[in-house]
């Protein structure tokens, strides 16, 4: 018998707290995640009772670090279905996993004449890096168009993708527009270019059910606070023929093989990218994180956000002065709606939502390339995860209403 | 009502400046021109001073913010001119310190109808949008290098 997902609010102790006298609604899932007893319980028992430095000594805590620690990279294998432990490298985030892949495989297979394509869609992490790389190397860096309703567009990938291209980056669930990315198909057209395909997984892994090798990607990065583990941890996958072949980022302890005074032999993967102590207890928290999403499963999740946002995006399309970027039908939508009320400034709003206990998310969302692309300078944006109910929806609606009248001749 | 705390920052005056802003466009001739962003939410503001015996003689200012951002610039263009860098710099001292929960004396003499802003005080996610246009006053009129004063310039980057 499956849990009824609006329970799952009691796993979260922060979310039954007022905030301006009102109760809590957390709509900023796609800046982070709150975490569940769950996870706090293993950082707790992992420091109460088992911690230790990994991978040295012989006793018996730094056993048991070790074997939780090593746990986690076989349980994140299976979550994400890559075909084994040996591929996933632990990280700080997203952003980490994407500079890696940039300044390791890129710095080393990347020429002057290249081509690496993005989109117009992406993050600053899945562009900077790639800017950065292409200074570095002389490769240019080309940009795939959206569809008007911020979808990308397929046609443009195909002109975009050249036999000059040497990687193709692209996010698969975008933090502004809410749509997912034909991740497949787009890698399809890069390999039959001879390029490489990097998918940036920030926003899609927390909310539905990932498998590299169905993606068809070469590399794949995603954060853990984003799906309800600490900050600070994440994970890169990589192919391990592409991984074998690059080379570390950061020299000293643990990636390590053989040190003598002028040679150093290095670890193999994913072992010789995580240089110096690592973050034990993010990767047991990461660890919990994944058991607990899998307990209630990925395709629930992605049913309950979609149900709620079902509910939700006519609602707000009926408010007059609402613009809703994205696509207009909930069906091809996640759970991230970026908005502006005609005449208001988005932090006016979110200020406003917040005085009605509503975080919601304002600003340019780490996108500017995107922002100039919509013409505006700055969105509001609600973010929904599984812990949101039908009554959270609603509050967002009412709230917009009662910000409109408040501000009903406009600001600017 | 929650709504009704928000009266405490977006008070009527301000409301005004934010949708009637002073002083907004662009000058025919300005000494001194300057962009300055708020790289957290991207915010943009274009200054320009003409200055004459010392003083500021006119200022414009122009780009794109919220309500805060854009009544604070058009609050402070409204304060400055005929002031001398001097007088700004203290303008700018107080300014800050008020927005960020200090009650520094005499502030309605110095900061004129721009101390309406103390009420950003209770809203600390907004104190960057309050002081962005000052930070752009100071350092366009800035005379000599006051880089070790500028300390309270930065408690919010």
């Amino acid at each position: 018998m499956v849990k009824k997902m609006s329970s799952y609010v009691e796993d979260f102790p922060i979310l039954k707290q007022k905030v301006n006298d009102e109760p809590l609604v957390y709509l900023d899932n796609a800046a982070t995640t709150q975490k569940p007893r769950a996870v706090v319980d293993a950082i707790t028992n992992y420091y109460y009772h088992d911690n230790a430095n990994v991978h040295r000594g012989v006793h018996t805590l730094a056993e048991r670090a070790t074997e939780a620690f090593e746990a986690v990279r076989t349980k994140a294998a299976h979550f994400i279905n890559a075909p084994s432990k040996d591929e996933i490298i632990y990280t700080k985030g997203t952003t980490e996993g994407l500079n890696w892949i940039a300044a390791s495989y890129g710095q080393t297979h990347v020429k002057a004449g290249d081509e690496i394509v993005i989109s117009y869609m992406e993050h600053h992490s899945n562009l900077v890096p790639w800017q950065q790389l292409a200074k570095k190397t002389g490769a240019k860096l080309k940009y795939i168009e959206l569809q008007a309703d911020g979808q990308l567009d397929i046609e443009s990938a195909q002109r975009q993708i050249t036999d000059k291209t040497a990687i193709v980056s692209l996010t698969h669930a975008s933090n502004v527009l809410g749509v997912v990315n034909p991740i497949s198909e787009i890698a399809k057209i890069a390999h039959q270019h001879g390029a490489i395909m990097v998918a940036d997984g920030a926003q899609s892994t927390p909310h539905m059910k990932i498998d590299v090798q169905a993606l068809g990607v070469d590399f794949f990065a995603f954060s853990g606070h984003k799906l309800m583990a600490p900050t600070g941890i994440g994970i890169l996958w990589g192919k391990s023929e592409l991984l074998d072949d690059m080379p570390p980022l950061e020299f000293g302890g643990e990636m390590i093989d053989w040190v003598q005074l002028q040679e150093t032999t290095f670890k193999k993967s994913p072992w010789k990218f995580e240089g110096g102590t690592q973050n034990i207890a993010g990767v047991v928290g990461l660890g919990a994180a994944i058991d607990y999403l899998e307990q209630i499963g990925m395709d629930n999740i992605q049913k309950h956000e979609q149900e709620v946002i079902n509910a939700v995006l006519p609602e707000l399309q009926q408010i007059t002065g609402l613009t809703i970027y994205g696509p207009q039908e909930a069906q091809k939508r996640t759970g991230v709606i970026s908005f502006n009320l005609d005449k208001l400034h988005p932090h006016d709003v979110a200020t406003a939502l917040d005085m009605e206990g509503i975080a919601v998310r304002a600003g340019h969302h780490c996108a500017q390339p995107l922002m100039e692309y919509l013409n505006v300078s700055a969105t509001a944006r609600a973010s929904f995860y599984l812990y949101n109910t039908l009554e959270d929806g609603k509050r967002l609606v009412e709230g917009i209403k009662a910000t409109k009248e408040f501000f009903k001749n406009g600001t600017i | 009502m929650a709504l009704s705390k928000l009266e405490n920052l977006y008070r009527q005056m301000i409301l005004e400046h934010a949708t009637h802003p002073h002083h907004h466009g662009v000058l025919d001739k300005a000494d001194q021109d300057i962009e300055l962003r708020n790289p957290t939410c991207g915010d943009v503001l274009q200054l320009q001073i003409e200055l004459k015996g010392g003083k500021v003689a006119d200022i414009a200012f122009s780009g794109s913010g919220c309500t805060i951002s854009q009544a604070s610039a058009s609050m402070m263009t409204d304060e400055v001119i005929g002031k001398t860098p001097e007088q700004i710099a203290k303008m700018v001292v107080a300014f800050s310190e008020m927005v960020t929960g200090d009650e520094p004396d005499d502030v309605d003499e110095i900061l004129g109808d721009a101390a309406i802003l103390a009420g950003v005080a209770q809203f600390p996610a907004r104190i960057k949008c309050a002081t962005l246009a000052w930070k752009a006053v100071y350092q366009a009129t800035k005379t000599d290098d006051k880089k070790a004063t500028l300390g309270f310039l930065h408690h919010d980057e």
